[in-house]
């Protein structure tokens, strides 16, 4: 939802980024206020998922130009932990598997350093035990999971479901969702999308990166932008993600590079 | 992530310094007056130095094993000073006369004698270089009839026992440093547990090596009478030395028929610095036999330090129905080696054993496993279940698997399985998206890999072993 007295999560501005020496960013402009749902399309290879690890700080990328400015600091002056504590979750593609890890323990340390960010108390097994099972209602997920390795074994949408409820209990400020409707059937894209939506709120905002329309019929974006060769070439409404649907990604090739928001 | 994994090991080895107590050191060097002088110093009877002398015969007719994975410059053994004890000639009735410098070294390595013996338990009968200075809970225990000592002290007060038992579970002749350890042992622990008697308590011995360049031979014998049950732990730490220190222990268990000994290992000695100079030599030879029916013997161990690790605790399995466990985790970090593993030897019939052993390499380390199932044609029903796990961190380090398995007996079952994983870049970067810092996220995995091994440690050394795991490898990954 579009609020016109939002506060700026999110300032993006020139971005450009590296992997292995070969340029992958060329020039990223996107403003994400808090409330706001944006979704970012385009091709494989077009840069989305890497844009998602380099704002979340993964190592293997190499920041070459521009600023990034996340909840009023310079992003980039926060390891990859301290911008998950303040308030920033990715939620995977690939969600990685942790052998010997139980995820009740997984789950509670990841929260118990959110609450410290916001000098909250820690909560002991038990206490957490009754939250989490309640977060997984949402998300229709059978409890025995707390007791399974991260991740190990998972199905694909069991994976995805994984993440949803990371985020659930995480309460990110901002949460970028990189393709998490991609191996879901369409009954689990729906359990995921309306978990998302109930957790979308005034106070924070998603970045939704998808290949497809089909998860925007259930989670609204407010903006759509159109990523072409690691820049967003195109951007507007809800509206350009049925356009997009329609006429295919060549549709938009070419266009100049675009900001929204500013 | 090479980079910020390098920086995991380096915590300086926190036990190395050097207490100043006066040490009566024999002269370097090893002949058959080395060996006289030993039993004369520790006033022996004649069939003890007798086997000695026997062993060291063993010993110049045979040739330092080469089969491991393990590379280290070639022993000077006359350049090593076989018996070394603190200069305090009378025995100690109690804990105030133990020299108090002895004491304030006992509390740096955080072993308070009286605190942690009263407060855990634990008798703990301290090894101080070679000689034993104090015993504690002795007497309560020889109220229902165990004798816990050192066994200078058992040669003495039950020397029918030690002449049964002494060198028939590892045979003088057994191997290379087998035969050093029966020629030259100075101390160790004796433990006997009569008839029907299940131990109150865990017993426990700290180890110590002191004195510079003495070669440390230890020599355990533990023995375990019908029904009757133990939990022996031991716990090692030493100080930091630049020259390599040998350590050729011997320890024997024996089991009678439904007997159940467990004997857990945290082994934390010097393992040399970041560049692989200096650290303990540690050639050991543990077995047990289980010989009667229906007897149980498991080893634990936490290897963590040490240059050199060369060690095989092994069962064998004689009585039917026997069973052997061995559940081991070896770290090793920065040029650290070690060649670790077991044999379970089935030789009764439906004999049962349980191999479980999780190996972490570091820095430019290198793991191996070595391990022996053998199914001898009397063993029927016979089974074993193995499970080798390798944990890499960096890209320097090796992990290797030996197994071997000879099976005689076509109604045994043997199962063997492996894995190697690796703590991944990617892994990590997952933990720190939720907030979780590379530290504790290589903490939490490696307590991950080791938790079927922990789980079978007594509860206070779980919890060292996983304080100890996190010190070593803090900096290996960041």
């Amino acid at each position: 939802m579009i609020y016109q007295d939002s506060k700026t999560l999110l300032k993006v501005r020139g971005l450009y980024a590296t992997a292995k020496g070969i340029e992958i960013l060329k020039g990223i402009n996107l403003t994400v206020k808090s409330g706001e749902v944006h979704a970012i399309m385009g091709t494989n290879g077009s840069g989305k998922s890497t844009f998602a690890k380099v704002l979340a700080g993964h190592a293997a990328y190499e920041i070459t130009g521009g600023t990034v400015v996340f909840k009023g600091k310079n992003l980039f002056d926060l390891a990859p932990e301290e911008r998950a504590r303040a308030g920033m979750f990715l939620g995977f593609q690939y969600p990685i598997e942790i052998p010997g890890v139980a995820n009740n323990q997984f789950l509670r340390l990841a929260y118990n350093k959110a609450q410290v960010q916001r000098n909250k108390d820690e909560l002991d097994p038990l206490e957490f035990d009754d939250l989490v099972r309640e977060k997984m209602k949402l998300l229709k997920m059978d409890p025995e999971f707390l007791d399974r390795s991260v991740n190990e074994d998972f199905s694909g949408g069991e994976k995805k479901r994984n993440e949803i409820l990371q985020m659930a209990l995480l309460d990110p400020r901002l949460a970028i969702l990189d393709e998490t409707d991609s191996g879901l059937d369409i009954d689990a894209v729906r359990i995921v999308a309306n978990g998302v939506n109930q957790l979308a709120n005034r106070d924070n905002a998603i970045i939704l990166i998808t290949h497809y329309q089909r998860m925007l019929n259930y989670i609204v974006p407010d903006y759509v932008h159109v990523m072409e060769s690691g820049r967003i070439v195109k951007s507007g409404g809800k509206e350009l993600a049925l356009e997009l649907e329609a006429h295919g990604y060549d549709w938009v090739s070419g266009e100049q590079p675009a900001t929204v928001g500013t | 992530m090479s980079a910020a994994i390098q920086n995991i090991v380096n915590q300086p080895y926190k036990h190395g310094f050097v207490t100043e107590i006066e040490s009566d050191v024999a002269p370097k060097g090893l002949n058959e007056d080395t060996i006289r002088l030993i039993s004369t110093k520790k006033n022996e009877p004649e069939w003890l130095l007798n086997f000695r002398l026997k062993a060291y015969q063993h010993w110049l007719k045979m040739e330092e094993p080469k089969w491991s994975n393990v590379k280290y410059q070639k022993i000077d053994f006359q350049a090593i000073s076989y018996y070394s004890a603190p200069k305090s000639k009378k025995k100690l009735a109690s804990m105030d006369e133990v020299d108090p410098e002895l004491l304030r070294t006992f509390e740096k390595l955080g072993v308070p004698m009286q605190e942690r013996a009263a407060l855990a338990g634990v008798a703990v009968d301290v090894i101080f270089d070679s000689v034993s200075v104090a015993t504690t809970y002795k007497e309560k225990l020889a109220e229902i009839g165990i004798i816990f000592c050192s066994i200078s002290e058992a040669v003495h007060t039950h020397p029918e026992l030690v002449k049964q038992y002494l060198g028939t579970v590892v045979p003088i002749g057994d191997n290379y440093y087998a035969a050093l350890n029966s020629a030259v042992f100075t101390d160790g622990s004796f433990c006997f547990i009569p008839k029907g008697v299940k131990c109150p308590m865990d017993l426990s011995t700290y180890f110590r090596i002191n004195t510079q360049d003495s070669g440390q031979f230890e020599r355990t014998l533990i023995i375990a009478e019908e029904e009757a049950t133990v939990s022996y732990l031991e716990g090692c730490t030493a100080p930091k030395f630049d020259t390599n220190q040998l350590h050729a222990a011997v320890v024997e268990l024996i089991a009678h028929d439904n007997a159940n000994i467990k004997y857990s290992t945290v082994q934390n000695w010097y393992a040399g610095d970041e560049n692989g100079v200096g650290g303990i030599y540690n050639f050991v030879t543990k077995r047990g036999l289980a010989k009667g029916k229906n007897s149980r013997i498991s080893w634990t161990q936490v290897e963590t330090g040490s240059a050199i690790t060369w060690k095989y605790p092994s069962c064998v399995l004689q009585g039917d129905n026997s069973v052997g466990e061995f559940y081991s985790v070896a770290v090793t970090n920065n040029y650290q080696q070690a060649d670790t593993g077991t044999k379970m030897i089935h030789i009764g019939k439906n004999t049962r054993s349980t191999i479980v052993s999780k190996g972490i390499s570091a820095g430019h380390s290198t793991n191996s496993y070595r391990g022996l199932v053998r199914i001898a044609p009397t063993a029927a029903g016979a089974r074993n279940f193995s499970q080798c796990d390798s944990l890499l961190i960096g890209n320097q380090c090796s992990a290797n698997t030996f197994p071997y398995i000879q099976v005689r007996n076509n109604s045994a079952k043997v199962e063997h399985e492996a894995s190697t994983s690796k703590i991944g870049e990617n892994q990590l970067f997952y933990f720190a998206q939720r907030g979780i810092g590379n530290e504790e996220a290589v903490s939490m995995i490696i307590n991950g890999f080791c938790k079927d091994v922990f789980q079978q440690l007594p509860m206070e050394f779980a919890v060292e072993a996983t304080n100890l795991l996190g010190l070593k490898l803090e900096g290996s990954v960041g």
